[in-house]
């Protein structure tokens, strides 16, 4: 494993765990907490598995009276939480800590309510993303965010890492399709936020809780916004000798006009690993390959296919399939959802990463990434959320070789430097977990951080709530506090008055 | 009373340093479009952040636009019209609500004052607030310091999105100096159905039948009997309209006002409305143009669930006079009251009818200062929201006051002070 400092484990709370195992015992009866070894290793990693580690205890409540109690009683006793879900998170955000109770919210599973008029639907936080959907799929629903872990994810870690997918350009992210949530906060204080209705009486808590990678409160319920089912959806499927066309090609499109249900690319590596995989009949001689989705009435969905077909020809394209039946759409779909097992089947591991760019700079970080896998020697391989900028490189390294993790994690550092060099961020939908947390300072500086941590401060003033995730440095909070005054009074400011 | 005029991010940092070292609590407006809303404040000096103004990038097939903090919205929205986008949140005028004339132009918003308020007009229900379009942002916080959030690429999750948290604060955590936000293409073509005649308790149900269909309906508003011709239009007659917005390309549009046709073919005699007269209808709607009376009547824009909000109303009515509209589908209530706001009276009825919230958005300064003019929080969320306010504005200079009453600065002994003399 490579070189990851985690907060040292808290001697005091490591010798007193019988004392808070009886102690969660007394709030979660029977099955809800977990202290046996070889039970716990079922929980010792999320989705970012070159990490693992068993936490002191895990604890899975059923209420949220449970949720308060049990938060109340760790902020009494300076213990660490950890939250988790499904514990699909690509960064970490669920790695348990040594010396922290991790508290599992997957028994949380029930639909509370459907209500078609006002289009939502409640749900506690161990509802999988897919599950809401299925629920309203009777009556033509659908929850539009669609991480690719929608089998297991759950709502909850949605709103905790904002989740996004592959339909965020034309409906958004989780944190513009969620309209209210209730949390238990550190001191146990049960809080809702938003609710049925649209925006905040006061700070948009919700929009700094969606997104906040369980640092902030324990999500207890969601209250999501449900939409109609498109009536058609056709998919094109074009290739480009060059993936600067295939990028040129994104920007006419969105310039004419039109925002695409969905808009991915992949570079050739990956266009060959799906096609070797699943068959679906991509083109293999080209370099860049664009599927372009279009969904809504049909008219609509007509009208737009020529335009976006013409625009591909214009700038390039040697193949042009577009789709005319749901079989053939799903068929396009099939390699691109793949991707990511079709080049497990080619490397030995691989390592995904998630940063975002501005579109047009799509050739210049390619063309930094080629660069970038020669001097490490590993492959990589693209799939791109074209539409919205979002990469999605996979380095491909074999973890039994000697320090190749090690220069898989050091080249997936340099390309989200890169990204943020071009103008973009580190990270587009999977979280900075513990991840991209010592690579935060690339992108923000010191006083950047410290107005994030105020936050956390309100929330959280012992940080007692996944410490260790998103921040390089955890600053205590009386320090922050400080008021700095430097220079004395100004009374004379050098700006016009009236 | 002293007015600073910044022209640059740095002067901004000086004049709130200048602020935290006098203790001199500052209010900070931009047009002061907007400065009719919220707790009156007794601030001695003022921070003017119109100087503060200009797009800084603008890149349309990015989808992305920069402005400084003051620059006109109509500025924004000429820019991107001519490149066939806009700000799709459509950001309300508060002008008219204040007395303003239409030929007063040239003071009606920013982009500050549109993110600080977060005030969305009707597409709200289906393109999202203020809230939801802001990619990024920088500001200088209540200690003095700069600082930035976001980026200018939609997909972000880095860190936490004090863009959001910006998002509707009123100017009393920090001052916003530099704005991204998303800006999307717009529509080719609009039509607006409007179906005449319905009670509030039938519209609300063929607004969510609408809304509800794959008819991608872009704004769903109801205006009650008399309420009707106080819009602009070319609706004739006195009678309620209920009224659906489609928009997209040609085609699209046609055959989906033709499903919305088909849909609620019983609901009532139908009308189209072109595009001419389609914008200034929504328009209008979405700045209160139907309790734009030049008095200070009482306004309230209150949010709830759409399909509870008329029943509130219908029940307000049993105890006080009030006049209504609706847009968000229902579930966005204009009401005008005949007297006196009746805060309590109102807020009750909300909480009963399933919650939500009410901002009294217009009346004299004295009821603003008696009544909350936002609704009051329950104890836990109140002392979070009180938290928060303290870690970024401790001493309480920024706007202190204008969301909540209560002592302005930092609770006695949990801000420690460091001063270095020079």
């Amino acid at each position: 494993m490579s070189g990851l400092l985690m907060p040292t484990p808290d001697a005091e709370t490591m010798r007193r765990r019988d004392e808070i195992v009886a102690g969660l015992r007394a709030i979660v009866p029977g099955e809800g907490v977990v202290d046996a070894v070889n039970e716990m290793r079922a929980f010792e990693s999320d989705g970012l598995t070159a990490y693992r580690q068993l936490p002191l205890v895990v604890v899975l409540p059923e209420t949220v009276g449970q949720v308060s109690r049990i938060l109340k009683f760790c902020n009494e006793r300076n213990i660490r939480v950890v939250p988790r879900g499904s514990g699909t998170s690509l960064s970490g955000g669920a790695l348990p800590l040594e010396d922290a109770v991790l508290l599992v919210m997957s028994r949380f599973n029930r639909i509370l309510e459907i209500n078609f008029p006002n289009r939502v639907v409640v749900a506690q936080p161990g509802v999988t993303n897919l599950g809401i959907s299925t629920a309203v799929e009777p009556e033509g629903f659908y929850y539009a965010p669609d991480p690719s872990s929608q089998i297991a994810c759950s709502i909850g870690g949605n709103v905790a890492e904002n989740s996004g997918g592959v339909h965020c350009l034309k409906y958004g992210l989780t944190a513009n399709n969620v309209l209210g949530i209730e949390m238990v906060l550190m001191d146990g204080e049960v809080v809702r936020l938003g609710g049925r209705h649209l925006d905040s009486e006061g700070y948009d808590l919700l929009g700094v809780m969606t997104g906040s990678e369980g640092l902030l409160g324990v999500v207890t319920e969601v209250t999501v916004r449900i939409l109609k089912k498109p009536e058609t959806a056709r998919a094109l499927l074009i290739g480009f000798p060059s993936s600067e066309q295939g990028g040129q090609c994104v920007a006419d499109i969105i310039g004419a006009g039109i925002i695409p249900g969905g808009m991915e690319m992949m570079d050739r590596p990956a266009i060959h690993a799906a096609e070797d995989f699943v068959h679906a009949g991509y083109p293999l001689e080209c370099e860049a390959l664009l599927i372009v989705e279009l969904d809504g009435p049909g008219v609509e969905v007509d009208h737009l296919i020529d335009l976006v077909e013409a625009i591909a020809h214009k700038n390039g394209s040697t193949t042009c399939n577009i789709s005319t039946s749901e079989a053939e759409r799903l068929n396009f779909w099939a390699g691109r959802k793949a991707a990511f097992p079709a080049v497990g089947r080619i490397s030995p591991d691989y390592y995904c990463m998630d940063g975002t760019i501005p579109r047009k700079e799509l050739p210049r970080v390619l063309a930094g990434m080629r660069t970038m896998s020669e001097k490490y020697g590993l492959r990589v391989a693209n799939v791109f959320h074209a539409g919205d900028g979002n990469l999605h490189p996979l380095i491909l390294y074999d973890a039994n070789v000697p320090g190749e993790l090690q220069k898989a994690e050091d080249f997936g550092a340099d390309i989200l430097r890169l990204c943020v060099e071009v103008g973009g961020v580190l990270t587009g939908e999977h979280g900075v977990g513990v991840e991209k947390r010592d690579l935060m300072p690339e992108m923000f500086n010191e006083i950047d951080l410290d107005q994030q941590m105020r936050v956390k401060c309100a929330f959280d003033p012992n940080h007692l709530l996944n410490p260790g995730k998103v921040f390089p440095q955890l600053r205590r909070c009386a320090e922050l506090g400080r008021m700095h005054i430097s220079g004395g009074k100004l009374p004379f400011p050098n700006i016009p008055r009236f | 009373m002293t007015t600073f005029m910044p022209f640059s991010q740095a002067d901004v940092l000086d004049a709130v340093i200048w602020a935290l070292s006098e203790d001199a609590p500052l209010e900070i407006f931009g047009h002061g479009s907007r400065r009719g809303i919220g707790r009156p404040m007794q601030c001695e000096h003022a921070l003017d952040l119109s100087g503060l103004s200009g797009v800084t990038l603008y890149e349309p097939e990015e989808l992305v636009l920069s402005a400084k903090a003051g620059t006109p919205l109509i500025d924004i929205e000429r820019l991107l019209a001519r490149h066939r986008q806009e700000m799709a949140f459509e950001p309300m005028n508060c002008t008219r609500l204040f007395g303003g004339t239409a030929t007063q132009t040239d003071k009606t918003g920013t982009i500050g004052g549109a993110l600080a308020t977060n005030l969305a007009g009707p597409r709200r229900i289906k393109a999202g607030a203020v809230r939801d379009h802001v990619l990024g942002i920088s500001a200088v916080s209540g200690r003095g310091e700069l600082f930035k959030s976001g980026g200018r690429v939609v997909k972000n999750v880095t860190g936490y999105d004090l863009s959001k948290l910006m998002a509707g604060s009123w100017g009393t955590l920090a001052v916003v100096t530099d704005i991204t936000v998303k800006v999307l293409p717009a529509a080719e073509m609009q039509t607006t159905l409007a179906i005449r005649g319905l009670s509030d308790e039938h519209a609300v149900a063929a607004m969510a039948l609408a809304l509800g269909s794959s008819a991608e309906v872009s704004a769903a508003a109801h205006l009650p009997y008399g309420v009707t011709q106080r819009v602009a239009s070319d609706m004739r007659g006195d009678e309620a309209a209920t009224l659906l917005r489609v928009e997209g390309f040609g085609p699209s549009v046609a055959y989906r006002i033709e499903t919305l046709k088909r849909l609620l073919e019983n609901a009532g005699p139908m009308a189209e409305i072109g595009a001419q007269f389609s914008k200034p209808l929504w328009r209008d709607i979405r700045d209160c143009e139907p309790f734009a009376d030049g008095t200070e009547r009482p306004v309230w824009r209150v949010s709830m669930a759409p399909s509870e909000a008329h029943r509130m109303v219908l029940a307000l009515r049993m105890e006080t006079g009030a006049d209504a509209y609706y847009d968000w589908q229902g579930g966005l209530v204009w009401l005008r009251m005949e007297a006196e706001p009746e805060a309590e009276t109102l807020r009750r009825l909300i909480a009963e009818f399933g919650g939500g919230h009410a901002t009294l958005m217009r009346s004299s300064p004295a009821w603003r200062a008696a009544i909350p003019v936002f609704e009051p929080q329950p104890a836990p969320l109140a002392a979070l929201a009180a938290r928060l306010k303290n870690e970024f504005d401790p001493k309480g200079i920024l706007n202190p006051g204008r969301m909540v009453s209560g002592a302005p600065s930092a609770k006695v002994g949990e801000t420690e002070e460091e001063r270095s003399e020079p």
